[in-house]
């Protein structure tokens, strides 16, 4: 009898606690993302009556070359802000692993995690110059002999996207070889004395014992990356605003040109929607790899 | 483990590289922000005379007293209702009874991944019909929102680590939830709550694209945000242009440099639990 008294109370109590996280996350995220799908299925201006057009906006997408490109154009800024900062960033940290850091820790530490700390507009605006005409990349270029590999980097059609690319794996690099330390320092140090013992090189070593215990931090930092890359938007609409021509355009831009200068605001919930589902898909997978390691 | 000499000053010198790469863009922002004003500076270079007060002129030209005021006062409005919302559900998530909790646990679940891109569209108009568009509140209000799943997901978790029998302690002194919530576990959760403060800070200080899309007086928005009306405008002046954009990154750059430790651990914890 007397649980029963209690229960109730403690589900009403629950709930009073959980509301105001609740209710702001319903008003500002899950509404607007229903509100998304809905605006998906209609062809609207944002201001007079919307017509329906079902799933004509989704495959406008898929065969406007314009609206797929920016897709594609996203995934292979995976190269740059996820593939290359997590192999580079491994590299390093096994390089570095063993340099004993005390003195310097600190400044390598902070000096690593910058980019991540200033606004990812601010970036863009750092990285337009170092990639300008007359800017530092092209400096190092000449001073290296090698003048004739300088470009307007972001202003060329053939390597905007790559710059951008760059732009990225500045962002990311400190940060992953940060991460990929931690996890090396929490391998436990007698698997590579008994490995040493038993005779396996240092190639070996990494293969068998630092890649493998590292499985929790790659996973983190992959998702982290990936997403990045497929959802950039502050740092290319800084740089090059999806241009020159389309050739650096990604989905998040695209959806706030369509959306906010063009006034097709169903396309652009179309391709916003798009773009949810394809985080989605890429990240679920990978949160496997990540959960393993905790168990 | 032993170690090779050459492994050793392999290992410095990619270190090195790694700095000198990461430093790279602010030595040629500041470079570049020290050239005479009107000029067309040249990659880095700090052999001429160096002018200092473009900074000043910066100053003055990219509004950046207002901009500070005006992020300060987002950052208020944002971070502590963060900290408060996500205390409370954490531990109804963590320690009390929450009905269908998987329920609510998998929405906020799903909304740790969501992109922003996907909710500004809709966002703007629903900002337009509650009247506040080009109003601080028009950011605050979903910041709070956009916070929840990370915030949540977090609070939860760290709740979920604190030693039971404490709690069970107070419960058995007859402390009710409330009161359990405000003395015993709030305060073992300062070390979480903390982070979380930075963590909360740095995505509404650092946030560009609603800024720009929700409100459109440039003075009234994030430093970042600002940025982007500034670079319209002095686009061509490379050199005021430099000057200003290191003042708008300044507030954050010294601040994480105080406060290092805290910054530091509290990322690297985040991305792992987020």
């Amino acid at each position: 009898m007397k649980q029963r008294r209690v229960r109730p109370r403690l589900l009403m109590v629950s709930l009073l606690f959980l509301l105001p996280a609740f209710l702001f996350y319903a008003v500002f995220v899950l509404w607007p993302i229903i509100q998304t799908m809905w605006y998906s299925l209609y062809d609207w201006n944002g201001i007079d009556v919307a017509t329906w057009v079902g799933l004509g906006n989704y495959v406008q997408i898929f065969t406007d070359s314009n609206l797929y490109g920016s897709i594609l154009h996203s995934f292979f800024l995976i190269i740059f802000f996820s593939i290359m900062p997590i192999i580079v960033g491994l590299i390093v940290a096994v390089l570095i692993k063993d340099i004993k850091l005390k003195s310097v820790s600190s400044f390598v530490q902070v000096c690593l995690f910058l980019p991540r700390v200033i606004p990812g507009a601010a970036a863009g605006v750092a990285w337009t110059w170092m990639l300008a005409d007359h800017g530092a990349i092209n400096q190092i270029l000449r001073s290296l002999g090698l003048g004739q590999f300088t470009h307007v980097w972001l202003g060329e059609q053939s390597v905007a996207l790559g710059a951008v690319g760059i732009i990225g794996f500045w962002l990311q690099l400190g940060f992953c070889i940060v991460l990929l330390l931690s996890g090396i320092g929490g391998i436990d140090a007698s698997l590579y004395e008994a490995a040493s013992l038993d005779g396996a090189g240092w190639w070996r070593q990494l293969f068998a014992i630092t890649l493998p215990g590292l499985r929790g931090q790659i996973g983190v930092c992959l998702t982290l990356t990936i997403v990045s890359a497929l959802a950039s938007f502050d740092i290319v609409y800084m740089s090059t605003q999806g241009g020159p021509g389309t050739s650096t355009m990604v989905p998040g831009v695209q959806v706030y040109r369509l959306a906010f200068t063009q006034q097709s605001v169903g396309l652009a919930s179309a391709l916003a929607v798009t773009l949810m589902v394809l985080v989605l898909l890429v990240v679920g997978p990978l949160q496997s790899l990540v959960n393993k390691k905790e168990d | 483990m032993q170690q090779s000499r050459t492994t050793r000053y392999i290992g410095y010198g990619v270190l090195f590289l790694t700095i000198a790469f990461t430093i790279l863009p602010f030595l040629s922002m500041l470079s570049a922000a020290l050239q005479p004003q009107g000029s067309t500076p040249e990659g880095i270079d700090f052999s001429g005379q160096l002018h200092w007060e473009n900074f000043i002129a910066a100053w003055n030209v990219a509004n950046i007293t207002p901009l500070l005021r005006s992020s300060v006062i987002l950052v208020i409005g944002v971070v502590p209702a963060v900290i408060i919302f996500s205390a409370l559900a954490g531990y109804a998530f963590a320690s009390l009874r929450i009905p269908f909790a998987s329920v609510f646990y998998l929405l906020f679940l799903v909304g740790l991944t969501i992109p922003f891109e996907t909710l500004v569209t809709p966002l703007y108009y629903e900002i337009s019909a509650m009247g506040i568009l080009n109003t601080r509140l028009a950011l605050i209000l979903p910041m709070i929102g956009l916070n929840m799943p990370f915030a949540v997901m977090w609070m939860r978790s760290s709740f979920e680590q604190m030693p039971r029998d404490l709690i069970e302690a107070a419960e058995i002194d007859g402390a009710g939830h409330f009161r359990t919530f405000m003395h015993v576990e709030l305060p073992l959760a300062l070390p979480a709550l903390s982070s979380l403060g930075i963590l909360t800070f740095l995505a509404t200080w650092n946030q560009f694209l609603l800024a720009v899309v929700l409100i459109n007086d440039p003075d009234k928005r994030t430093m970042a945000g600002a940025l982007q009306a500034f670079v319209g405008q002095y686009q061509t002046d490379v050199v005021l242009l430099n000057a200003g954009a290191l003042l708008i990154m300044a507030p954050t750059l010294v601040l994480f440099i105080f406060l290092q430790r805290y910054f530091i651990r509290a990322m690297l914890a985040g991305s792992v639990k987020g």
